[in-house]
């Protein structure tokens, strides 16, 4: 379990990461927390001929408040989004999605935007980053520009992240007052999803009039139940109603077949976790 | 022998905390891979991706030439050194087995054998080498499925002209232990027919392997993280044709083994014989993806079982007609695995007949071998999940249908129709002690009341009885199976000047706390202070004589070896005692490390003894100045123990998913030296029986590649997985030991299998399943209610078919649903 040489950098500034990526070496890769990329190069599945590694860089952590927006930087760990109060408040989903990743050593090291552009299918994380509509900001040599969640995830393992360019933030709208619940099924207890479902719903006077649902290993990338969300608007915040409209959870997904189960069972899961996951987030 | 009467126990009986457990807990130790020779080379192995192909070619030029290399080695360069790897128990006369070299020589036979090793300055030149060596296959036909092969088709061996080692077969009637097995079938009025899976487990202890060898010397040393020193150097020295006294092995401290580090394996051949060659120290270390590829396997059998019986619930015979995955060759006891089991079938019960017929099967997999139980948890799980299916189908009490078989404790010593001598036990009493503990009755009506009330989540109560044979093991029996070696083990005591002393013992402990326990048994025995006395081991040059660790023999067989040897330094110490208390050695007592002259308060230490024979200026005539003394313990019997072990699981009808609510168990292990020791072995014994039940499989892949290749798939338990467990004792002590101890290694791993899955399927067994293969996770239990509740053939049906049908076997295929189907979540953390 030793990777191969590669030369190493660790800038201090987003600028001086951007030029780092543009050197000439053969193969560049940013490290974030490691937590994905070192088990890759250990097991010699890349042999990237620099790293770049940008936890040296204060402006990529951290999360603040901007009027309606929580922005989070990339190098947030999973531990300080699961701990912080902002998130928790206006992005519970987030915040419980990734208080189950892992254990806390791989929590305290994990990045945010780390195990975003990763896109892992079974990743806790781009589901929520998904439902809640928040949008990415990438950096590169011609500048900051900025992704709608729905475009970033385009396949297993691929993001809009250029291979010159860095996520620099996420900014995620504040669903404040919304209910969240992160539905992950394991079989023991540090294991990636086998599937998880990621709930936010609003709920006024009894009734659902938002709400948004994630899936995630249903597909390559995480994808979303929009046949459940509009089937919840509008009906009351019940386990009858969210059983009812979670029986459309698997329409149009593709899960994988794997050792944890087929894909008729993933998508079977996939209701029966989407419709738990509706009741514990109307609070039922 | 007077002299050893009237000791006091203090230490044994008492929960002593491990003194050992500073050093392994905070590292600060001597694991193998600690080790650093002056001059020390490194090496890694190139290993086959392949399952089956002749090698065509090996390019090595380009790793020669690799910055830091010194050589690079094929099979064909080691050829002429490295022999073939030992298989210490031919089952047959006739039992076939191919050629077993280190590095393959003209054909690979499993992926992840190896087929070069690479010799550099640093570890990692050694790694950045591995990738340079171009090697070039012919695929041959792989074989893969046990139950095919063993019918013909392609072979593993052409050579071999079949894929069947060895058949084994023991007939009650024959053996004239019991009746005809197949007139018991013929006559019974409930036949119980089951074929069962025990699938292949990967023993994931928590050292991965490592070897260090050093030939600079006369004798070449050789460190190993192994269970087996002794039996290593004996192994290797006949391997590699090398003089036995020209060999020192090392077993330092060695995290965990659960048989996989039972093994002489070919990392260690070829270490040695590479240091050797180049006359330099060299080192190997495993990686973790290397341990689980190529540290062998266990378990991998299917059990087709016949169990006959009255209307009553009365046995009246068992036929065992198993199958046995070797993989693709046979490792140091890889053919005796099933064979351990043999003699385990009927358990705890009077049968009357009994009939159990082995074939070893070779496949191009990992070779599978000892993994903690070896053999018996598999004859137990299959006895006990029958005897579930029994009262099911007779409609009574599974608890009720075992008390009806079993032995009675007025009944011991039994002679079983396996041919064994049971010597003690009370199955009355530990389970009734079982069954108050885990609150059986007020959960049977929980259960109830859930299944009346057709609840999402149901409950199942799971029960296992069992005994197994412990203490491997008496010499003669070992002899009568075609072992190559005896079942005894060694002890010498030294008595050093200061007072102190030094017990060495053959037992070769990876993590057991035998330190611990040994200081307590002869700190007792010689009457002195625990923290007085030390325990070497794992060395052959200190250790002259020992067969080491397994088969839960290191108590009962090591542990009566010491006792031995301390009762001789008595006995030498007596005359001595005497001349210098001035007194006749026949008035003389010993008690609490003193030798008193009876009735008077004149009296004189072990340890006085001791410096007097250092001294030796003042001995009786003619008498050796030396009180130290060893002693070779053979056993007379195994022993016997045996437990009620009870399973509470809950069942989520909807995802399939299980979780265990309550385990309870009652062990009888005898007498017990070190109660917190017992506890820790049986606490990790449960889990890895639980695992078996729910989480681990060893998978392969239609090309007959590892995909549970990393612990990202094979699914090891955590303390997060697993309930708190609430254990308890009864103790009917062993009559053939005079410590009264039975072993207990490996009883909660043999016990919590079938308790976990009687449970599973009890769970479910009113919605029409009676069987769910191992391990039962959510998707396999959610397909068995599918199934049933569709009304087509029950989960038990279809897998006695063909144990590949199950498409999980295959992991990451396309579902084949036609939809874009991708390939699972690259599982890289
Ligand atoms: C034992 C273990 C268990 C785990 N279990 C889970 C789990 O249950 N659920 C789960 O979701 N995850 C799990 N993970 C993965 C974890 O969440 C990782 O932290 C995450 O996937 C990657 O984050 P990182 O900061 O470590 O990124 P790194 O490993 O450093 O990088 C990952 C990839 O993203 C790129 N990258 C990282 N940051 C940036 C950036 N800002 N801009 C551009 N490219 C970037 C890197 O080049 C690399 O390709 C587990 C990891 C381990 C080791």
């Amino acid at each position: 379990m030793i990777p191969a040489a590669f030369d190493y950098t660790a800038p201090e500034s987003v600028a001086d990461a951007i030029t780092a990526l543009g050197s000439d070496s053969e193969e560049i890769k940013v490290l974030a927390g490691g937590q994905s990329l070192i088990p890759v190069l250990r097991l010699r599945l890349a042999a990237p001929t620099l790293l770049v590694d940008i936890g040296r860089i204060e402006e990529l952590s951290g999360i603040t408040e901007e009027a309606d927006t929580i922005v989070i930087g990339a190098m947030t760990t999973h531990a300080d989004v699961a701990e912080s109060d902002l998130v928790r408040e206006h992005a519970g989903l987030l915040a419980k999605a990734a208080q189950t990743v892992a254990d806390p050593q791989v929590r305290h090291r994990g990045t945010l935007g780390g195990a975003l552009v990763h896109a892992d299918p079974a990743g806790d994380l781009p589901a929520p980053i998904l439902v809640l509509d928040a949008e990415l900001v990438i950096a590169g040599a011609d500048g900051e520009r900025t992704v709608a969640a729905a475009d970033f995830f385009e396949d297993m393992f691929t993001t809009a992240v250029g291979e010159n360019e860095i996520l620099t933030k996420i900014r995620v709208p504040k669903h404040t007052g919304w209910g969240a619940h992160y539905e992950k099924f394991t079989r023991v207890a540090q294991q990636w999803s086998i599937i998880a479902v990621a709930v936010t719903v609003q709920v006024d006077g009894g009734v659902i009039s938002q709400a948004k649902v994630g899936l995630v290993n249903m597909g390559s990338t995480p994808t979303r139940a929009s046949a459940v969300e509009q089937a919840l608007v509008g009906q009351p915040a019940t386990g009858d109603a969210a059983k009812h409209a979670a029986s459309a959870a698997a329409d149009g997904t593709s899960p994988p077949t794997d050792t944890n189960g087929d894909a008729a069972y993933r998508r079977h899961l996939a209701t029966v976790l989407t419709g738990r996951a509706v009741r514990a987030a109307v609070g039922g | 022998m007077t002299v050893t009467e009237d000791r006091p126990t203090t230490e044994v009986g008492s929960s002593r905390l491990r003194k050992e457990d500073q050093r392994l807990i905070t590292g600060r130790t001597r694991w193998t891979d600690n080790i650093t020779l002056p001059g020390m080379l490194h090496l890694a192995m190139v290993r086959s991706p392949v399952a089956h192909a002749k090698i065509t070619s090996i390019d090595v030029d380009a790793a020669k030439a690799s910055p830091g290399v010194v050589a690079v080695f094929t099979g064909a360069d080691i050829n002429d050194e490295q022999g073939s790897l030992p298989c210490a128990w031919p089952i047959t006369e006739d039992q076939l087995a191919p050629p077993h070299p280190s590095i393959a020589v003209e054909t690979v036979n499993f992926a992840g054998e190896i087929v070069a090793c690479i010799v550099a300055r640093t570890a990692v030149a050694a790694k950045d080498a591995v990738e340079l060596v171009d090697v070039e296959y012919d695929d041959l036909p792989v074989v893969l499925d046990m139950a095919a092969a063993a019918e013909g088709g392609d072979l593993t061996h052409p050579d071999l002209g079949t894929n069947v080692s060895a058949t084994w077969v023991f007939d009650s009637a024959e053996a004239e232990t019991g009746g005809n097995v197949e007139q018991a079938i013929s006559e019974a009025e409930v036949l119980i027919e089951r074929t069962f899976r025990q699938q292949r487990l990967i023993p994931a202890f928590m050292e991965p392997r490592s070897v260090v060898c050093d030939p600079t010397g006369e004798q070449t040393t050789v460190w190993s993280a192994t269970q087996i020193p002794h039996i290593l150097r004996l192994m290797l020295a006949l391997t590699c044709e090398i003089s036995e006294s020209k060999l020192r092995v090392i077993a330092p401290d060695v995290g965990g083994g659960f048989g996989g580090k039972l093994q002489v394996t070919p990392e260690e051949v070829v270490t040695l014989v590479v240091s050797r060659r180049l006359a330099r120290p060299c080192k190997y270390t495993e990686t973790r993806s290397e341990s689980l590829l190529a540290g062998h396997h266990g378990r991998d059998q299917i059990q087709k079982l016949t169990l006959a019986a009255k209307q009553d619930g009365t046995v009246t015979g068992l036929k065992v007609e198993l199958l046995a995955d070797m993989g693709a060759y046979l490792g140091l006891v890889t053919s005796g695995i099933p064979i351990l089991g043999a003699f385990m079938y009927n358990s705890i019960y009077k049968f009357p007949s009994y009939r159990f017929v082995c074939k070893n099967v070779f496949t191009n997999k990992n070779w599978t071998d000892a993994y903690r139980g070896a053999g018996r948890p598999e004859a137990t799980f299959a006895i006990e999940r029958l005897m579930d299916e029994l009262a099911a189908e007779i409609g009574v009490d599974p608890i009720d249908i075992r008390e009806k078989n079993w032995i009675k404790h007025e009944e011991f010593p039994f002679s079983t129709v396996a041919g064994l001598e049971y010597d003690s036990g009370n199955y009355e009493a530990a389970t009734a002690k079982a069954k108050e503990l885990f609150g059986y009755d007020a959960l049977r009506a929980e259960q109830r009341q859930r299944r009346d009330a057709g609840d999402q989540v149901q409950l199942g109560i799971g029960i296992s009885t069992f005994t197994e044979m412990c203490g491997l093991a008496p010499s003669r029996v070992l002899g009568a199976l075609s072992y190559a070696a005896g079942g005894w083990e060694h002890a010498s005591i030294r008595m050093l000047p200061s007072g102190k002393v030094e017990v060495i013992t053959g037992s070769s402990g990876h993590g057991q706390g035998h330190e611990t326990a040994w200081s307590q048994i002869a700190a007792d025995r010689l009457g002195m202070p625990f923290d007085d006395i030390e325990i070497l081991h794992g060395d052959t040059q200190v250790s002259p004589r020992g067969l080491d660790t397994y088969g839960s023999r290191s108590l009962t067989v090591g542990g009566m070896a010491v006792v031995a040897a301390a009762d001789k330094v008595i006995e030498k110490a007596k005359p001595i005692a005497a001349h210098l208390l001035e007194a006749d050695a026949d008035d003389l007592e010993f008690s609490a490390g003193r030798f008193n002259v009876k009735g008077t308060d004149s009296s004189v230490g072990l340890t006085d003894v001791s410096l007097a024979v250092f001294a030796a200026h003042n001995l009786p005539d003619g008498i050796e100045p030396s009180i130290d003394a060893e002693a070779t313990f053979d056993p007379a019997n195994f022993s016997f123990p045996h437990g009620t072990h009870l399973c509470a699981v809950e069942v989520d009808t909807e995802t399939g998913e299980t979780k265990i609510r309550d385990y309870t168990c009652v062990d009888d292990i005898g007498k017990v030296v070190n109660p917190l020791i017992v506890e820790g072995q049986v606490h990790g014994g449960l889990v890895q029986g639980i695992a078996q039940a729910l989480f681990e499989e060893a998978v392969y892949d239609d090309a007959g590649t590892l995909v549970t290749g990393s612990f990202v798939d094979y699914l090891v338990p955590s303390a997060a997985d697993i309930p708190h467990f609430t254990t308890g004792r009864t103790e009917s002590p062993s009559t053939t030991n005079a410590l009264g101890v039975k072993g207990v290694g490996e009883a909660g791993t043999i016990a919590s299998t079938p308790a976990v899955v009687n449970a599973v399927v009890d769970a479910v067994r009113h919605l029409g399943i009676d069987d769910i293969e191992m391990p039962c996770s959510p998707h396999r239990v959610w397909t068995a209610l599918q199934t049933a509740s569709s009304g087509a053939d029950t989960p038990r049906d279809k897998t006695m078919v063909d144990d590949n049908a199950d498409p999980s076997h295959n992991a990451q295929v396309s579902d084949g649903s036609g939809a874009e189907g991708f390939t699972g979540q690259g599982g890289l953390g």
